[in-house]
């Protein structure tokens, strides 16, 4: 009954995103307040709607109602009731109603912070969200329903898989649906401004807390991937330039460079085309994320959904929403002017220029992930792209592209004076050669990626903290600035301690794979590594091998234990491996436990990885996301952000 | 002024995008990794191109052949199989927790000097129902090929065949 209610509702929301689409759109051309006004209404509506099949879905996995087909496909009663209630988004079609919910929620956010915009703007805001409803509603309703029954119901559920019972997993495709999503807004504000014909600085300075947002979001989602890919598949890496993290990887690359875009718009009132432009690419490349991971056209550890009718369906959503909207741009772009002058020397020019790196960088992932598309749609055979191709072509970029961030704070807005500029960043250049000059001489191996990694992340910090003495008065005055200001130093910084942390652990990185035994020793990185003892046990839905491994640091430091378990899940009838990390400062030892001997199953092979600084990546990583959302805290942002954190 | 600054800022966006397209079909030539199923090996082998030869990489996929794996301390032996031929694999490291005989398997490494296919990488599935599309490709036409060739070779004997 509530699985009915649930499909109901959504058939109704479809009906009504259809309404909410044309109507207030109708209304805006022809001036109609009550049209307009009805936009508002429906969007609330259609919140309301897609929250009801939201929680009937819940409710029908709380309970494992397996006469639910989508249930029984992907539940088990003996998952923990957590797990239960995360995997309603674990699959297709639970996770493309998310999706839905999650679009209805951002167009309720939006009809209500584009209050202080036109009355014909907003309605055409909410009509272009309308219209992204009922396309994905429809995807839901006629390819992917979750509210199939299944008759007669299964005694018991097919999905046990135990890889998927984790929380950093559990929260990963929710945060990261937040930041695709989240970029409609921007979307929904291009098209109307190209409806309008007119964009100003109020649109930016609204639009970019929505922008900031999603991209935070976004940020949070793609970092939790990457921390559960350490930690739990065991491979001890932690980006696989798997297609489907690249589907992540494109939208962020473009909402960064559309972040800093919207930023100039606002101060500068230029670089209005381009900043519409942005907007359309990101959600386009949100879509296409969405396509490439739904469609399973691609070889890919997450690709699960292999049905070409809904690839297809995807596809068309994409054409349409990116196709009509450039087709749009292209008719309407040439009405929209930018007013002031650009000049050479400036922070706009600067960040015009991060912009082109960021756009370079996602068409080289673009192009890399969908190569393989391609040579086998010639039928030119099958292929794949991996790291080598990435790094040889981002890594390139990084010099030229660290520099300017580095160096973009220092410079001012519309006039910068080049001299002032260089005597600004004076200091940190040389404070940056005499380290890097250290570390070259007496700590770091010598290779050309590691050193380019930690020039460029040591020029950035100490660029930024030379800039935040300079703006604080030697560090004593912290309060009068924004905290957008404080925002972008936390992303930044973040930004520095990523590269040098994803350079360290992937060049500096130690691996050992052995056979122990209890009372084995292996010295790995400068621990002492001796296998204790083994037990065995059970668990929640498991039997649980622990080996415990006793480990001595050689620098004198207190010794510690690490207990790497492998499960076996027998209802599942799947063997899973938990790693054992330690972490040290900034570094981590990580121990995983492979097979144990046919013949003798007290020997395991073993295999020990040292991480330096691989703390520094995630704790960078973090520190990005969190920059982002102190940014939403700025005063000007405040008030068209409220409801979002 | 203001046209010809346009005109340099636009020319910088091209050159730059020009060096990036530039830089990845460079790239790509290099770096990019091709699918062979053991059928084609095969072929390869004996017609001694140069796809496959010594230290090229590549990847193989296949089914892991029932009763072939050997453990041998951190080592692992076993055969991949189409159904229409044949491949040994040997890798140096922890199976995949999904790694299992008859299950499908795909392989990134290089021939080494032997004939013995040296994995560097075994891809590790989420979930037991996935197969990996090459592998089920590459499966799929192994069987027609052998469906066919069974035709042809029965047609002239249909009268005695049960």
């Amino acid at each position: 009954m509530i699985a009915e209610l649930g499909h109901f509702a959504l058939t109704l929301a479809l009906v009504l995103a259809l309404v909410q689409s044309v109507v207030p759109l109708v209304g805006a051309q022809r001036g109609r307040g009550a049209w307009m006004q009805l936009g508002r209404q429906a969007a609330w509506s259609l919140m309301g709607l897609c929250t009801i099949a939201l929680i009937s879905l819940i409710h029908a996995y709380a309970l494992s109602d397996f006469s639910v087909r989508n249930v029984a496909e992907n539940s088990h009663t003996m998952k923990p009731l957590l797990y239960k209630i995360t995997g309603t988004w674990g699959n297709h079609e639970g996770s493309m109603l998310l999706w839905v919910w999650m679009l209805a929620l951002w167009g309720v956010l939006v009809a209500q912070a584009a209050k202080s915009l036109p009355a014909a703007f907003q309605s055409r805001v909410i009509a272009v969200q309308g219209m992204i409803a009922a396309g994905f509603l429809m995807f839901l309703l006629f390819t992917s329903n979750p509210f199939l029954r299944l008759d007669p119901a299964p005694a018991e559920g097919l999905g046990l898989n135990p890889v998927l019972q984790d929380l950093a997993l559990a929260v990963h495709p929710p945060l990261l649906y937040m930041g695709y999503v989240g970029f409609s807004v921007a979307f929904c504000f291009a098209i109307a401004a190209l409806l309008d014909k007119k964009i100003d600085r109020h649109w930016a300075t609204v639009l970019r807390p929505w922008v900031l947002a999603a991209w935070a979001f976004l940020t949070g989602g793609i970092a939790l991937g990457s921390v559960w890919a350490y930690y739990e598949l065991g491979w001890g890496g932690f980006w696989f330039w798997d297609p489907v993290e690249n589907a992540a990887l494109m939208p962020w690359l473009a909402g960064t460079a559309l972040l800093h875009s919207v930023a100039v718009l606002e101060k500068r009132d230029t670089l209005k085309n381009w900043t519409i432009f942005l907007a359309i690419l990101t959600f386009s490349l949100s879509l296409l994320g969405t396509f490439l991971v739904r469609s399973g056209v691609l070889t890919s550890v997450h690709a699960f959904a292999v049905d070409p009718a809904r690839g297809v369906f995807i596809l068309v959503l994409l054409a349409l929403a990116t196709g009509g909207a450039l087709f749009l741009y292209a008719l309407r772009a040439p009405y929209i002017r930018g007013v002031k002058q650009f000049t050479p020397f400036s922070r706009e020019t600067v960040l015009l220029l991060n912009n082109v790196f960021l756009f370079a960088a996602a068409a080289t992932v673009f192009m890399g992930t969908l190569y393989p598309l391609f040579m086998s749609a010639l039928q030119l055979g099958a292929v794949s792209v991996g790291t080598p191709y990435y790094m040889a072509t981002l890594a390139p970029m990084l010099a030229p592209f660290a520099l300017l961030m580095g160096a973009a704070p220092a410079v001012v807005w519309r006039a910068g004076n080049p001299r002032v500029t260089m005597r600004r960043l004076l200091l940190p250049a040389l404070a940056t050669l005499a380290l890097c000059l250290f570390l070259i001489l007496f700590a770091v191996p010598q290779k050309p990626f590691l050193w380019l990694s930690i020039f460029a992340g040591v020029w950035i910090l100490t660029a930024l903290l030379q800039d935040m003495a300079r703006k604080t008065g030697g560090f004593k005055s912290f309060r009068y600035l924004p905290l957008s200001y404080y925002g972008m130093l936390v992303a930044h910084a973040g930004f520095a301690l990523v590269i040098i942390g994803a350079a360290a652990a992937t060049q500096m990185t130690t691996e050992k794979i052995l056979v122990m035994q209890t009372d084995d020793r292996i010295s790995v990185a400068g621990y002492d590594i001796r296998l204790d003892s083994q037990h065995t046990g059970t668990g929640w839905n498991y039997n649980v091998d622990r080996i415990t491994f006793e480990v001595v640091p050689q620098d004198g430091a207190r010794a510690f234990r690490m207990v790497p378990e492998k499960r076996w899940y027998p209802v599942a009838s799947r063997m899973t491996s938990e790693a054992a990390l330690h972490l040290a400062g900034m570094d981590i030892l990580y121990i995983v436990l492979g097979d144990n001997e046919e013949n003798n199953r007290s020997r395991w092979v073993v295999r020990i990885y040292h991480h330096p600084l691989i703390g520094l990546l995630f704790l960078g990583a973090g520190m990005i996301a969190f920059g982002g959302l102190l940014s939403l805290g700025t005063r000007r942002a405040r008030k068209p952000a409220e409801g979002v954190v | 002024m203001k046209k010809k600054q346009r005109l340099y800022f636009i020319l910088f966006v091209l050159g730059c995008l020009g060096v990036a397209v530039g830089l990845s079909l460079y790239a790509l030539r290099d770096n990019i990794s091709f699918f062979y199923s053991p059928k084609e090996i095969a072929a390869y082998r004996s017609a001694n191109d140069p796809r496959i030869a010594a230290g090229k990489t590549f990847r193989l996929g296949g089914l892991v052949k029932t009763g072939t794996v050997v453990k041998d301390g951190a080592v692992v032996r076993f055969t991949v199989t189409d159904g229409a031929a044949d491949m040994d694999v040997e890798y140096h490291g922890i199976v995949p927790d999904l790694f299992r005989e008859g299950q499908g398997v795909v392989a990134m490494g290089s021939l080494s000097d032997g004939g013995v296919f040296a994995a560097d990488e075994l891809l590790a599935k989420h979930d037991e129902n996935y197969m990996p599309p090459e592998v089920a490709r590459a499966l799929q036409q192994a069987h027609e090929d052998g469906v066919k060739s069974m035709r042809e070779y029965a047609a002239p004997v249909t009268g005695d065949a049960p």
